[in-house]
């Protein structure tokens, strides 16, 4: 049974008016006003709060320094969402490891949610889009070496039971680590991370991480897949299609045109969340110097933005993109509740399965009665469509 | 370049010229672009130019990650080649290492040329006194290390190849320098241990670091001379190899060489 998972940025986009070259990084915060942004914070959280009852489970990440998203730490959401949900499982996909200075901290955090909610946490841990760096001050070259030190000392803080132990690494060092609480579910909450390359890919499969593969679209997609059951297979792991995980923008209505325009509305995070200026999206180590040197060589384009296209082979502009070729690439899927079980049927068959569906049901404009609308009718008309997928 | 394997790692050098000894330690970016300067001062002096561990073709082991790091492998690049009586150039992020080699010993010095150097903190801790290239647009960096920003390299026509050596130059620089910024917090408090005869080199135009910062900094040298260059900015050995080369020779005649 694939299990779908209601995600929402938790978008400050009432300053989107005043932007234009970048939405993140530089911009002032005296366009967030924080009356307009807690009312925001309480419609969002009723938004996942309903997921209980809907039986779509959660999912939070965390930006800084960006009015695209105003969750700058993906564990407040989930604490106020461990305690107000009963039943549905909880993804912080996730915290940046490599951007936090304090892994036991992150250990402790998550401990202390699956505890709360009785053992509903599924842990991501995030490499961060090469944005995040300015905000965390964090340095580009050596990240992912900061990362996996990271994931390794998390790991162990939450699967030693016997007392301090010690840690001297390149990156974290602490005599005597002794975490408390311990997760409730043991050995420790399943791990998730993002993946966009498969290189990455591979990497987490050959550590047994389930990957959020986060719309990345027809072409890209099955090449990812692909290679993380490849990597699995010659490791002596069996990756199971819970080992993969899809996020597609997604738009149901009672007619085609009412899907379309909620699609067309959650579209407003893919038109502002790459826009950024080019200094921030390419910060030197960030990337190998072979594709580095191609951002230094004058088009500063993201490698994702160009690599984007329809399933016959039309690039995709993510800044202007429309719902019909945001369908055709595999990006959203939208319109009555057949339409969006054919599309994601037509996908899954595409990149030969996966297990879990990252719904990202809120985004941009949308207003909360079609928020709740939207994931109410998914959940009614085709959620239960899913028991034969996964 | 030449090969020269010191310890754990290989150093890769431009070595040329006949004379006194002059090690030239290179700064953040345009390498390529020092040919000229360099080939002027291989004139006067036997130059020793190595390229920094992880910059451009040169190998980095994985555990070197300081500035100190480098200082300790250029004394030992010293002892290997037997110099003595060298004098010490170092321009941008190579006057950094040049500062905490020379804090380290001069035994083997005869002399520090600091050219648009960074690597020390004076002001406060919300004051900016190196430009966070990082977070400005390309234009902008430009704008700020040339006086004449067309004498500033086209990346565009450049090959893939010497783009990409560009590219691990930068990686490397972030490596060493990201935080605390291009700076060491404590070097400052060492810099009397330089008791060598010292030109420091600015060009005028620099806004990477600032004539002032230069000026500060030539206060903290018991034998120091400052010497600003015109129509220069954060490489003015690039936009003025001449009179770089120049004042660095006049410096090198008044100490003996």
């Amino acid at each position: 049974m694939m299990h779908t998972w209601h995600f929402s940025e938790m978008a400050y986009h009432p300053a989107w008016a005043h932007l234009n070259d970048t939405y993140r990084v530089i911009i002032p915060n005296r366009l967030y006003d924080p009356k307009i942004g807690a009312d925001l914070y309480h419609r969002y959280l009723d938004e996942w709060a309903l997921c209980d009852e809907l039986g779509i489970n959660i999912m939070t990440n965390e930006h800084h320094a960006t009015a695209t998203c105003a969750d700058s730490v993906c564990t407040i959401p989930m604490a106020i969402l461990a305690r107000e949900t009963k039943k549905v499982r909880l993804l912080a996909l996730g915290m940046p490891i490599a951007n936090r200075e304090n892994p036991i901290r992150v250990a402790e955090e998550y401990s202390m949610l699956d505890v709360i909610s009785r053992g509903r946490i599924e842990m991501g841990f995030v490499k961060g889009v090469p944005f995040e760096i300015s905000p965390a001050n964090s340095n580009p070259a050596d990240l992912m070496e900061r990362f996996w030190e990271a994931h390794d000392l998390i790991l162990k803080a939450m699967t030693s039971h016997d007392g301090p132990f010690s840690w001297e690494g390149t990156h974290f060092h602490y005599r005597s680590v002794n975490i408390w609480p311990r997760p409730y579910q043991q050995p420790h909450p399943p791990v998730w991370m993002p993946v966009g390359s498969q290189g990455s890919a591979r990497e987490a499969a050959a550590r047994g991480i389930t990957i959020g593969v986060l719309n990345t679209g027809w072409a890209v997609t099955p090449g990812i897949f692909d290679a993380y059951r490849e990597t699995a297979a010659k490791c002596g792991r069996e990756a199971t299609p819970h080992h993969l995980a899809y996020m597609a923008l997604i738009g149901v209505g009672r007619t085609r045109e009412e899907g379309w325009r909620r699609a067309d509305q959650i579209l407003d995070y893919s038109r502002t969340s790459g826009v950024v200026s080019p200094q921030f999206a390419n910060p030197p180590g960030y990337v190998a110097p072979a594709m580095a040197a191609q951002a230094i060589k004058g088009s500063g384009t993201t490698a994702r933005a160009t690599r984007l296209q329809t399933r016959d082979g039309k690039p995709i502009n993510p800044r202007t993109v429309g719902v019909e070729d945001a369908i055709g690439a595999g990006l959203v899927f939208a319109g009555t509740p057949d339409d969006v079980w054919d599309q994601l049927k037509s996908f899954y068959d595409h990149v030969g399965g996966f297990g879990h569906l990252l719904m990202m049901g809120q985004g941009g404009h949308i207003s909360h009665e079609d928020t709740v609308d939207n994931l109410t009718l998914f959940s009614k008309e085709v959620l239960p469509r899913m028991a034969e997928l996964g | 370049m030449e090969r020269i394997d010191i310890g754990e790692t290989t150093i890769e050098a431009l070595i040329a010229g006949k004379g006194p000894p002059l090690l030239f330690l290179h700064g953040l970016d345009y390498f390529a672009q020092h040919k000229p300067f360099l080939d002027r001062l291989a004139r006067q002096f036997r130059v020793i130019a190595p390229r920094h561990p992880g910059f451009g073709a040169s190998p980095r082991p994985p555990w070197m990650r300081g500035v100190g790091d480098i200082a300790y492998l250029y004394l030992d690049l010293l002892d290997r080649l037997a110099l003595d009586d060298v004098l010490l150039v170092g321009a941008s992020f190579g006057g950094w290492v040049a500062m905490e080699l020379a804090a380290r010993s001069t035994a083997r010095l005869g002399g520090l040329v600091l050219i648009d150097t960074l690597g020390v903190k004076f002001g406060g801790r919300d004051e900016v006194e190196i430009a966070d290239i990082y977070a400005l647009q390309a234009e902008e960096v430009v704008r700020r290390t040339f006086a004449d920003p067309a004498k500033a390299p086209d990346y565009d026509s450049l090959d893939d190849a010497v783009v990409e050596e560009v590219a691990r130059d930068r990686e490397a620089a972030v490596l060493y320098g990201w935080r605390p910024f291009m700076h060491n917090p404590t070097l400052r408090h060492w810099l009397h241990r330089i008791k060598l005869p010292t030109l420091v080199v600015w060009g005028e135009a620099d806004r990477i670091v600032t004539p002032a910062y230069g000026a500060h900094l030539v206060q903290k040298f018991q034998y120091g001379r400052f010497v600003p260059i015109v129509n220069a900015g954060h490489y003015p050995q690039v936009e003025q190899p001449e009179a770089v080369a120049a004042a660095i020779e006049s410096f090198a005649r008044e100490n003996g060489r």
